[in-house]
C-alpha cells in the first residue's frame, strides 16, 4: 500500500517536474562565433540561453571540433552562424556527432547568416593555389551594418518558427533593435564621413565589408594568399610598395599573428589599428561596432 | 475801413494761406509794408500796416495753430501705420522663414532616408544576383571529394625484412615499408550528406603490396544524421572507436608510422565491417558511451565466425579547462571470442613452404586513452600543444598451430599477455612548424605447452622489452600539405635500427575535417 503510494507520487513529481521544464525551458542556442551570439541574445532576449562556440580571440576558420562544442551542439535548440564555409573544419564534424535532429542542415534550427545576404569576393575560379578561398565568397559579412540588419530580420522570423510559444517577444525584440540599429548606422555614417577613400593595408582579407561601407581603399594585403602567412621576400616587397604608395593605416584583427603587422608599422610609420574581430563577451553589437568607428577614426583627430 | 481794401487783403491773405502753411514761412517777417509804400499813402498805409499786422499775427496764429495741430494728429497716426505694418511684416517674413526652415530639414531628412533605401536596395539587389552562386558553389562540391598524396624515402640500418616485434605475432601491413623512394597509401574519399537522414564515406586506398598494386576498401559507411537524443548508428566498415589514434586516418598521425602497440595488436589500424551505435549524454562535459557489433573477419579476429565475430564498448569524457585548455580521457574494451584460424605473418625455413602461425581462441583487449591540447587564446591555427598517451592489455587463450609444418603438426597451448604504450607531444611553435616526440614500450608475458611452438610463432619475447624514439619536424606550408622528416631509434627486437623518414602528405579537394 505504502509503496504503492510512493511510486505514485514519484511518478507525478517526475512529471511534474518534466512538464514545469517544459514550461520554463529556454531555446539553447548554440552561435558559432561572438557576433551571432550578441545578435541571439539580443533578439531572444529572455527566452533563449546562448553559448558561444569562440571567443574574439579565436580565429574562426581554425576551430577543433573539441569534445565540448559536440556536447553543446547535442542540446542545442538553435544553430546560429556565418556559414560561406567559415567553420568547415569544424562545424560538420560537430553536427554529425551531435545525434541531434533539430540542428542538421536544412532544418529550422540551422541557420547561417551567410544565406540571408549577398556575398562580395565570390571567386570566379576555385583553385588552392590561390589560397584558402571560399568558394560561396568572402564571409565575413558582420563588418556591414546593413547587412547585419538583413541577418537580424531573417534571425527574429527564424526564432519565431523555432519558438512559436514567443513569437510576439521575439517581433518587439526585433523591433527594438531595428530602431536601435538604424539610429546607430546614421551616428556611424556622419562619424566617420572623413574615413571616405582613405588608403588601407589589411592582414587577413577579412574586411572587405567593412572597407566597402566605409569606403575605404584596400591597397595590400599582409598575406600574400588568403591563410598563407608572409615570407619576408614578400614584406620586403610590400615595403618598397608602400613606400611609393603609403597607405594611411595597418588593419588587424586582434586573434590575427601581430608580428607582421608591427613590423610594417615600424619601418613604414603607418600606424596599426588592432581591431576587435568581433563582441568580446557579452557585449552588444552596438557597443562592439561603436569601438571599432571610434578606433578607426581615432588615427584621424 | 475801405471795404474795397479789406476786400483786397482779405483775398491775399486767403491766397497765402495755403502756399504759406506748405511753406511754413512766417507771417512776421512778411514786409507788406512795400506793398503800402507801392500806395504812396502814409496814414492809409499807417493804418493800413496796422490793421494788417493785427489781423496778420491773428491770422498766424491762427494758421499756425491749425498747420500745428493738423501736423501732429498726422504724424502721430501714420507712423503708428507704419510701424504696425512692419511688425506684421516682420512676423509674416518670420513666419515663413520658418516654415522654410522646416520644409528644408524635412527634406534634407528624405534625402539621407532615400539614400540609405537606396543602399539597402543595391544590397538587395547583390542578393539577388548572388543568392543563385552560392547554391551552384555548394553542387560543386557534393558530393565532397578528396584525395591524399603520400610519398616517403626511407633508410633504414638494418634490413626491413628482418623486423619482428618479439612476443607479438604480427599481422599483414605490420612491417617497415621499403627502403628508398616509395609511395605510401594514396587515398581516395568520397563523402556527402545522402538525405537529411543519413552520411556517407567511401574511402579508397591504392597501395602496392609485393609488386602488385591493390585496391583496399577502407572505410565504406552510412551514418544517421541528427537521430536525436544524442544517438548516432554507424554501419558498413569503419575504423573502430577502440583507443584514440585508432579512428583517426592514418594522415592525420603525427608520425609517419604507427605506434608499436598498434602495430603488435592490430596491424597498425583496427577496421572492420559491422554496426557502431553511439550515445552521447545530455551534459555540459562531453560524454559518449558506444558499442560495436563486428564480424570479424578481420585481423586481429581474423576468423570465419558466423555473425558476430567481435564486439567492443567504449566510453569518452572530454571537456575544456578555459579557453586554452581540452582534455578528453577514454576507455575502450574490444572482444572476440572463439576466434577461428587467425594468420599471422610466417616465416620460411629455407624450403618453399612457409610455416605461419594461426591462433584460435578468445581475445580481450582493454585500452586507456589520454589526450591533453593547448592553444594560446584557444587559436591552434599558429601555435598549440598536444600530449597524447595510450596503454593497451591483451590476454588471450587458445592454442596456436604452426600451419604447413610437420607432420607432425606443431601446435601449443597459448596463454597470452601482451601490453604496451605509448606517449607522444607535438609542439607547433610557428604557423608552419612542428615538432614532435614519441615513445614507444611494449612487454609480453605469453606461455603455452610447447616452448619451441612459441618461439617460432614469434610469441616468445626472447627476454626483449621493445621500444622506440622518434623525433619529428613537421613544415606545414598550409592546412593542406606537410613534409616530415622523423628519425627513430627503433629498438622493437634486440638489434637497434636507425631509421630515417622524409614524408609528404598533401591533400587535394575538399577541405577535412578532422576530429579531436
Amino acid at each position: 500500500m505504502l509503496y504503492q503510494w510512493i511510486t505514485k507520487t514519484g511518478l507525478a513529481v517526475l512529471l511534474l517536474s518534466f512538464g514545469l521544464n517544459a514550461a520554463y525551458a529556454k531555446i539553447n542556442v548554440f552561435a558559432c562565433e561572438p557576433e551571432w551570439a550578441a545578435l541571439s541574445r539580443q533578439l531572444g532576449g529572455s527566452a533563449v540561453k546562448v553559448f558561444s562556440a569562440t571567443t574574439a580571440q579565436q580565429d574562426p576558420h581554425h576551430i577543433q571540433a573539441r569534445p565540448s562544442l559536440i556536447a553543446k551542439v547535442r542540446r542545442a535548440d538553435l544553430l546560429v552562424c556565418t556559414g560561406a564555409e567559415l567553420e568547415v573544419g569544424w562545424l560538420p564534424l560537430l553536427l554529425r556527432k551531435s545525434g541531434n535532429g533539430k540542428i542538421q542542415s536544412g532544418q529550422a534550427g540551422y541557420f547561417m547568416a551567410a544565406n540571408q545576404v549577398a556575398l562580395l569576393e565570390k571567386p570566379a575560379v576555385l583553385d588552392r593555389s590561390l589560397g584558402d578561398i571560399h568558394a560561396a565568397g568572402n564571409p565575413h559579412i558582420h563588418f556591414d551594418p546593413h547587412r547585419i540588419q538583413q541577418i537580424a530580420n531573417a534571425l527574429t522570423q527564424r526564432l519565431m518558427r523555432v519558438d512559436p510559444a514567443n513569437r510576439s517577444l521575439y517581433q518587439q525584440n526585433g523591433q527594438q533593435f531595428a530602431q536601435q540599429w538604424q539610429q546607430a548606422i546614421k551616428k556611424w555614417q556622419q562619424k566617420t564621413q572623413t574615413l571616405q577613400g582613405k588608403r588601407v593595408v589589411v592582414s587577413h582579407n577579412s574586411w572587405v565589408y567593412l572597407e566597402q561601407w566605409l569606403g575605404l581603399k584596400k591597397i595590400a594585403t599582409l598575406e600574400p594568399k588568403p591563410g598563407i602567412p608572409p615570407s619576408s621576400a614578400y614584406l620586403s616587397k610590400l615595403l618598397t610598395q608602400l613606400k611609393q604608395n603609403p597607405a594611411e593605416m595597418i588593419l588587424s584583427a586582434t586573434y590575427q599573428n601581430q608580428k607582421p603587422a608591427h613590423w610594417l608599422s615600424k619601418k613604414t610609420s603607418i600606424p596599426v589599428i588592432s581591431l576587435s574581430f568581433s563582441p568580446v563577451k557579452n557585449e552588444t553589437l552596438i557597443v562592439w561596432f561603436g569601438r571599432i568607428v571610434d578606433q578607426l577614426i581615432g588615427v584621424h583627430l | 475801413m475801405n471795404n474795397h481794401q479789406n476786400a483786397i487783403f482779405h483775398q491775399i491773405t486767403n491766397f497765402l494761406k495755403t502756399p504759406l502753411a506748405l511753406l511754413g514761412v512766417d507771417l512776421k517777417n512778411f514786409q507788406f509794408n512795400k506793398i503800402c509804400h507801392f500806395a504812396n499813402h502814409p496814414y492809409l498805409c499807417k493804418g493800413l500796416t496796422g490793421e494788417i499786422l493785427m489781423r496778420k499775427i491773428l491770422l498766424s496764429v491762427a494758421i499756425a495753430t491749425t498747420l500745428f495741430n493738423s501736423t501732429f494728429v498726422f504724424a502721430n497716426s501714420e507712423t503708428e501705420a507704419i510701424k504696425q505694418q512692419l511688425d506684421t511684416l516682420k512676423k509674416d517674413y518670420e513666419r515663413r522663414i520658418q516654415t522654410l526652415e522646416v520644409r528644408l530639414l524635412k527634406t534634407e531628412e528624405n534625402a539621407k532616408q532615400a539614400n540609405s533605401k537606396a543602399q539597402e536596395v543595391q544590397v538587395a539587389l547583390k542578393q539577388n544576383n548572388t543568392a543563385q552562386k552560392i547554391s551552384s558553389g555548394k553542387n560543386n562540391f557534393n558530393p565532397a571529394i578528396s584525395v591524399i598524396l603520400d610519398g616517403r624515402y626511407a633508410n633504414f640500418d638494418n634490413d626491413p625484412e628482418d623486423y619482428e616485434l618479439p612476443g607479438f605475432a604480427l599481422g599483414p601491413e605490420s612491417g617497415l615499408g621499403e627502403k628508398g623512394f616509395s609511395v605510401g597509401h594514396t587515398e581516395i574519399a568520397i563523402s556527402a550528406n545522402i538525405d537529411d537522414k543519413f552520411y556517407g564515406k567511401l574511402t579508397t586506398a591504392i597501395a602496392e603490396h609485393e609488386g602488385a598494386t591493390e585496391v583496399e576498401l577502407e572505410e565504406a559507411f552510412i551514418q544517421t544524421l541528427g537521430l536525436g537524443n544524442g544517438l548516432t548508428v554507424k554501419g558498413g566498415r569503419f575504423l573502430s572507436e577502440i583507443g584514440y589514434l585508432n579512428k583517426q586516418h592514418a594522415h592525420a598521425w603525427d608520425f609517419a608510422d604507427a605506434p608499436l602497440i598498434y602495430r603488435g595488436l592490430f596491424g597498425n589500424q583496427l577496421a572492420d565491417d559491422g554496426l557502431q551505435i553511439s550515445y552521447i549524454a545530455p551534459t555540459d562535459t562531453f560524454l559518449q558511451f558506444g558499442t560495436e557489433l563486428l564480424s570479424g573477419n578481420r585481423f586481429p579476429a581474423g576468423g570465419k565466425a558466423n555473425g558476430l565475430g567481435a564486439w567492443t564498448a567504449f566510453a569518452d569524457i572530454g571537456g575544456d579547462i578555459g579557453i586554452e585548455h581540452s582534455w578528453q580521457l577514454g576507455a575502450s574494451h574490444w572482444q572476440a571470442n572463439d576466434i577461428k584460424g587467425r594468420q599471422s605473418g610466417g616465416h620460411s625455413h629455407g624450403g618453399t613452404t612457409t610455416e605461419t602461425p594461426s591462433f584460435s581462441g578468445d581475445s580481450k583487449i582493454n585500452a586507456l586513452d589520454f589526450v591533453y591540447k593547448w592553444a594560446p587564446n584557444g587559436n591552434p591555427k599558429n601555435q598549440n600543444f598536444k600530449f597524447q598517451t595510450e596503454y593497451f592489455d591483451r590476454k588471450e587463450m587458445g592454442n596456436v598451430t604452426m600451419l604447413n609444418s610437420g607432420p607432425p603438426v606443431e601446435t601449443t597451448s597459448y596463454d597470452g599477455h601482451q601490453k604496451g604504450w605509448y606517449a607522444q607531444t607535438t609542439y607547433k611553435f610557428k604557423p608552419q612548424w612542428q615538432l614532435g616526440l614519441r615513445y614507444d614500450q611494449l612487454d609480453s608475458n605469453n606461455t603455452g605447452s610447447n616452448v619451441n611452438v612459441l618461439k617460432e610463432a614469434g610469441l616468445d619475447n626472447e627476454g626483449h622489452t621493445p621500444k622506440r624514439t622518434s623525433l619529428a619536424l613537421d613544415w606545414l606550408p598550409s592546412e593542406f600539405s606537410r613534409v616530415r622528416l622523423q628519425f627513430n631509434k627503433d629498438d622493437s627486437y634486440e638489434k637497434s635500427d636507425n631509421q630515417i623518414l622524409l614524408q609528404y602528405t598533401m591533400s587535394l579537394g575538399s577541405h577535412g575535417a578532422h576530429q579531436f
